[in-house]
This record gives structure tokens, sequence and C-alpha cells, in this order.
């Protein structure tokens, strides 16, 4: 795998490149990337657990239960808390608002519809301004759908998903080391601008197994003078809510919201570029599709065919300069996603019409071979095929 | 010339001038909780949940900190609210429209899991805030814009008995329905409120006060004649009384 | 002695006051009206006032203090 040449940096809170976080540490032990998660958050200072039952996310609620209240009592209160299973997602991110107004870090988890349920709640708590950690190890849909892996929850993830304006910063991993450390960085990010963040993976990287070593760092100190913790002995009642009836009061708020939402994207970026100069081709993909890109691309090396990856870590703020600064020899973009079509659509917003782009997904929870990636290239190349400007 | 000042506002409520609307029982509910916090000294610890419905805006009135939850929401949001601060007081403040249609599933579990907070229930038999629609319990052939030729059972069914189904859920510890149509009766509801927060305080668990309230502009009464609406047609139909008292009993099953 | 006071500003004129005055010495005072629109409440004949404090408890508006002379 060739090394990342990133434009993280610039926007990384914690000062890490992605290349360290899929880098393994001094004793890595073989996890599942749900539980790699949930030690994650719980190592991060997480208090409280509230979720509800679905698969394929199941292990990050059984795990905080097997380990919130217990590492509690091991720690003296130093790690775990809370874990409670809600009657229903919608209850669930609802004593995430409740418990996030109070303060303390919070986390819920679920999967696809469970998402789209949540949504009341995130909407909320981000007219409400308050953190949360949310999971969502994503099936294939619409409706019931199934639990095979895809990325058709893209657009709900990035577009503010509920009621109203407001975005969520959206981290997608494509490594369970990656989805570890990221977990550190999603509560620090949630806490700083006071806003929901969401991790966005799906089954293949929620259940299968990799070397892992969760590393932690003690949490950013964020200002909590605005939460509704109760102690009105010596401070006047506070009041955490979303309701704003006057229109000129609102309009400032999302405003303000904006500015906030404008200063994520300056700081908040983060991408994977392995992209060189004498690339022909880009391919541009996020989560564990981005690994079977990067097969593809070692397969058409061998061949003598030169493409490099493009691999947004943050769905939104969506890395939209990094395709300004492709180098002149990439011709044609190509997009790949578990889905009909749906980051291809911000890849076409970074390109600007400065080169065709081009798509290949697969849904209902198919997944491409490297094989099946290399084959479009190839078309692609072969035919200069014009591809979508 | 000493005076015994035999009422006054309670410190408990804000100097905000309620919104209600002219007899509206709300104002009447949120004295005698305010009045509870302060008699049982827990108001500079308390945290108020409010619904979505008229008393959206209760956290302009409690003298604590005051969160706003989604509809129906509120028994969720206090039960986060109260996992993670484990020692101050809790209540979510919920109408008929917010407790007993969106938010049923959210009061159940409070209550099937047992959670320590107090839920202070107001039944006016209408959705006030969005102008008088009709709920669940909303009382047979009550006039309401959604049920303008009276509300039917065929159609509709009859009228939920919220008081009377939360005692069957054993996680529950105290559930008692009381009106506030007279004075006598206010006093009844004032000593319901008091214990359930005193419930809360030493650990007991959920309780839920049901209060048969009056809305004299949803209905299209007087107020005074909203009152005797309460006590001639919505008290024959929601019997006041103790439902359960698990804590009592030797505590929640 | 009774004495008291009334919130004019917060009064909505709504007479579950008068409604439950065991005295019937309350009624609204219709030659003027406060900053909400409504006709305040006020006493007729404060000397028969027995600080009983029914009207201040039905208020749902906290408009009337009570108190009694020692």
């Amino acid at each position: 795998m060739s090394e990342a040449n990133t434009t993280a940096k610039r926007g990384s809170v914690v000062g890490v490149s992605p290349a360290e976080w899929r880098g393994l540490g001094q004793h890595p032990i073989l996890m599942k990337g749900n539980e790699a998660i949930a030690e994650a958050a719980i190592q991060a200072g997480c208090k409280a657990f509230f979720g509800y039952p679905i698969t394929p996310q199941n292990e990050v609620p059984e795990y905080m239960s097997a380990h919130m209240e217990r590492r509690a009592q091991e720690t003296g209160g130093a790690q775990g808390g809370v874990f409670v299973q809600a009657e229903s997602e919608v209850a669930a991110i609802n004593m995430c608002y409740g418990a996030a107004a109070t303060g303390a870090r919070v986390m819920t988890s679920s999967s696809s519809p469970g998402m789209a349920l949540k949504q009341e709640g995130i909407s909320y708590m981000s007219g409400a301004d308050l953190p949360v950690f949310m999971v969502n190890v994503s099936r294939c849909g619409p409706g019931l759908g199934g639990i095979l892996p895809a990325q058709g929850d893209y657009f709900m993830a990035t577009r503010g998903g509920g009621n109203g304006d407001y975005r969520t910063p959206v981290y997608a991993p494509a490594y369970i080391q990656e989805a570890a450390d990221l977990t550190f960085h999603a509560f620090d990010v949630a806490e700083k601008y006071r806003t929901p963040v969401m991790m966005l993976i799906d089954g293949m990287l929620g259940q299968m197994m990799e070397p892992v070593e969760i590393k932690p760092r003690p949490p950013i100190a964020a200002d909590k003078s605005w939460c509704t913790d109760g102690d009105t002995s010596n401070r006047k009642p506070r009041v955490i809510n979303s309701l704003s009836l006057l229109g000129d009061v609102l309009e400032q708020q999302n405003i303000e919201r904006f500015q906030k939402y404008a200063q994520i994207e300056r700081e908040c970026v983060l991408v994977e570029n392995t992209v060189q100069e004498g690339d022909e081709i880009a391919i541009v993909a996020y989560g564990v599709p981005a690994r079977i890109a990067q097969n593809a691309i070692e397969e058409l090396a061998a061949k003598g065919i030169r493409a490099g990856l493009v691999r947004p870590i943050t769905l939104w703020p969506f890395p939209y300069d990094t395709f300004q600064q492709l180098p002149a020899s990439v011709k044609n973009i190509l997009v790949i996603e578990l889905s009909m079509g749906q980051m291809v659509e911000d890849v076409k917003l970074g390109v600007n019409g400065t080169r065709p782009v081009h798509f290949h997904g697969r849904s209902g929870g198919m997944v491409f071979e490297p094989a099946e990636i290399a084959d479009k290239v190839r078309e692609i190349i072969s035919t200069s095929s014009k591809g979508d400007l | 010339m000493a005076a015994k000042i035999i009422y006054e506002k309670s410190r408990g409520l804000t100097d905000a001038s309620f919104h209600y609307c002219p007899g509206c029982s709300h104002g009447t509910i949120h004295k005698l909780v305010a009045e509870s916090l302060v008699e049982l000294d827990i108001l500079e610890r308390t945290i108020s949940i409010a619904p979505v419905g008229c008393a959206v805006l209760a956290y302009n009135y409690f003298n604590c900190d005051g969160i706003q939850a989604a509809h129906g929401r509120a028994p969720a949001v206090a039960t986060g609210v109260k996992r993670v601060q484990p020692d101050k007081i809790v209540f979510a403040y919920q109408g008929d429209g917010d407790l007993a249609s969106i938010g049923t599933a959210e009061i159940i579990h409070a209550a099937h899991r047992g959670e320590n907070i107090t839920v202070i229930f107001v039944n006016n038999a209408i959705y006030g805030m969005t102008g008088g629609q009709m709920a669940p319990t909303t009382l047979i052939n009550q006039k309401t814009t959604t049920s303008p030729y009276g509300r039917f059972e065929e159609t509709t069914g009859k009228p939920l008995l919220v008081s009377e189904m939360m005692a069957t859920i054993p996680g529950a510890t105290y559930i008692e329905r009381v009106s506030v149509h007279d004075h006598a009766h206010i006093l009844r509801a004032k000593r319901a409120i008091k214990k359930a927060f005193e419930y809360q305080v030493a650990g007991k668990g959920f309780a839920m006060i049901e209060i048969l309230a009056a809305c004299p502009i949803g209905w299209g009464l007087s107020p005074v004649d909203s009152m005797a609406f309460i006590k001639d047609a919505m008290v024959p139909y929601y019997p006041l009384g103790l439902y359960c008292d698990r804590a009592a009993q030797g505590g929640a099953q | 002695m009774a004495i008291l006071t009334f919130n004019e500003a917060t009064c909505k004129g709504c007479k579950l006051c008068i409604d439950a005055c065991p005295k019937d010495i309350l009624d609204l005072e219709l030659s003027r009206v406060n900053a909400k629109g409504y006709n305040p409440v006020k006493c007729n004949a404060s000397a028969a006032c027995t600080a009983c404090g029914i009207c201040a408890r039905v208020c749902p508006d906290s408009v009337i203090k009570v108190e009694r002379g020692v």
C-alpha cells in the first residue's frame, strides 16, 4: 500500500495523520470493529450509552452493557458509567439529549432504519447545540432492506438527515484501528463544537476482526458553562432548548450555527490522498470500499496502469479542495460506492467540471471485487468515456 | 404591625408572567409544583423537562434548570438526565397529547424501568396549543376542532384511562389522579405532587400524578364553567384517587 | 385584619377567585384594563376579608398576595 500523501493535517484537531491511525501500536489485540469502537468510547470518557438492538450494530450495545457499569465500579468512576437499553431508537437519542444537556459525554449507536428514527433527536440536539457521538453501522435499504454492507445512508448522514438547517460531522473509517482512533477524536469534536457527530461504517467493518490497539488519550477540555446540570445554588437557572418563536432570533441562531459549521469545514476535513503526479485516474471511495479500490489500484499498477486513491475520511465536511489539487496527469475520476450514487454528487462539486467523473456502484449488499473496479478503470481509459462533468 | 403571609407567589417560579390563557389550569399546576420544590428544599437541585404543547415554555417559569423535550419524549429525556445526575431531582411536565398519544412508549417504559423521576401529567382532554384538536383523552361526544360533531366511540374509541393503565406497570411506584377544579381539590393535588417529589428524594422510583385540568379556550367555556365541566363531566369518567403506591406496599415489583 | 395585594399586571380576569371567594367580596374592576387588556380583579370590602387565602390558591397566575395582620 502506498504511503499516505494526506491533506489531513491542516484539519486535524488531534494532529495525527491517517497513516498513523492505520498503524498498529505495540500491543494489538484482535477485535471486531463494533467492539473496538465501544471500547474506545469507554476509554474516551463516554459516561452514558443509550441504544436499541438492530443488526449489524448489536455488538456495540452488547459490549457497553457488559462493560460500562462494571468499568465504573472497577475504576471508581474514572471510566464507564451508564448503560440503558431504550424502548426504541427514538427514546435512545432523546435519552442522549437529556444526558448531554447535563454536560456528560454520551453515545448511541444504531443501523440505518434506526438512524432514520433518531433523526428527530439529532435535529433537536443540533438545534440545542448538544454534543453526542453516534455510530451508524449501516445496512442496505431502503425500508427494512437487509443487513449486508451498503453506503446508502450518505445523504442522510451528510445533509443533516432530520428537519431544519443543520449538518453533523461524519467520520467514515476504513480500518478498525482508524475507527478506534477516530472515536476519541469524534468525542472531542462533538464537545469542542457542541454538535452531534456521526461515525458511518457498515457491517463489514463492524463485524470483521482486525488487530487493533486502543490508544487512550485525555479528552480535550471543553467549555461546559452552558449545561443544565441542575445545580442552581450558585448561579442562575439555564435552559436547553431548540424552540425559537421569533423569526429574527431564530435566523440569527441559524446564522451563528452556520458560522460554527464554516469553522468545522475549515478545521476538521480529513482525507487520505495517494494520488501522485503521473497517475492517470483517481479512484474516490470511502470506508471498506476504499480498501477494495486500493487492491484494484495495485492490480492495475502491476499491469502498468497508474491510479491513485482519494479517500474522504470526513464525509461532512467533505474534502472538496482535494479535487482542485489533483495533478494534471489525472484525466478521469472514478467514484465507487456501495449505493446507486450519493457521494458522487459531492465529488462533482469538488471536481467542478475540470475532469470527467465516472461512477460505479453496487447496492443491495452486493460488494465489488477488485477486478471489477480494475475492469471499470480499463474501460474508462480505453474508451476515453466522457463520464459526467 | 407585623403581618403573617397566608399566600404569596412561590419563589419556585420566576418573575415571568404566564403566557397561558385566562383560567388555564397550567398556571395552577405550575404553582403547586413550584411550591413543592421550595417546601422540600430541592429547587436548587431540580431539572425540569418541558413538553411540546402549551407548557413548552415551562422552562421560562420554573426557577430551576430546564430542558425542552421533543413531543412525547420528556420521560426519555428525563431518563437521560437522571441516569447521569442521580442526585438531582428530575421531573417531566407533560400534557395529554404529549404523554397519552405520541409519547405512550416513552411514558410506559420510563415507568417499566422504574426510573426515579416525577411525571406531572396534565389531562385537559384536548390539544390546547395546536388549536383544540381531539386528544386520546377527549370525552365521548365532546366537540373539538377535529371532532367537530363530537367524539364518536365507533371510530375513535373511548378516552384513554392513563392512570389506570400506568398502575398496572410493575415498575411504577406511585400513580394518583387528582383535579384542580376547586380549592379543596387543589389542596389534594398539592399533597399528591409533593408526595411524588418526596418519593423521588427518597429514591422510591417512578411517580406520575395525573391532574384533571381545564382548557377554557379549547373547550369554548368560561373559566368558571370549565371548572364545572371538570367536576361534572371529567371526574365521573376519570375517577380521582390513588391508583398505586407500591412504596407503601414495600416497593415497586 | 387582612391585607390583599393584587399584582394587577398579571391578572387575566378569569374570575376563578371571584367564584371561589367564600365572602363574595371580589369583583372585576370594569372601569379600566391592565396592560394585557383585561379588567383586573379588585376587592369590594376588604374589611370583610378573613385572609383565608382561597382566592390566591385558585388563581392560576399568582396575582394575589394574602397577609393576615397579627
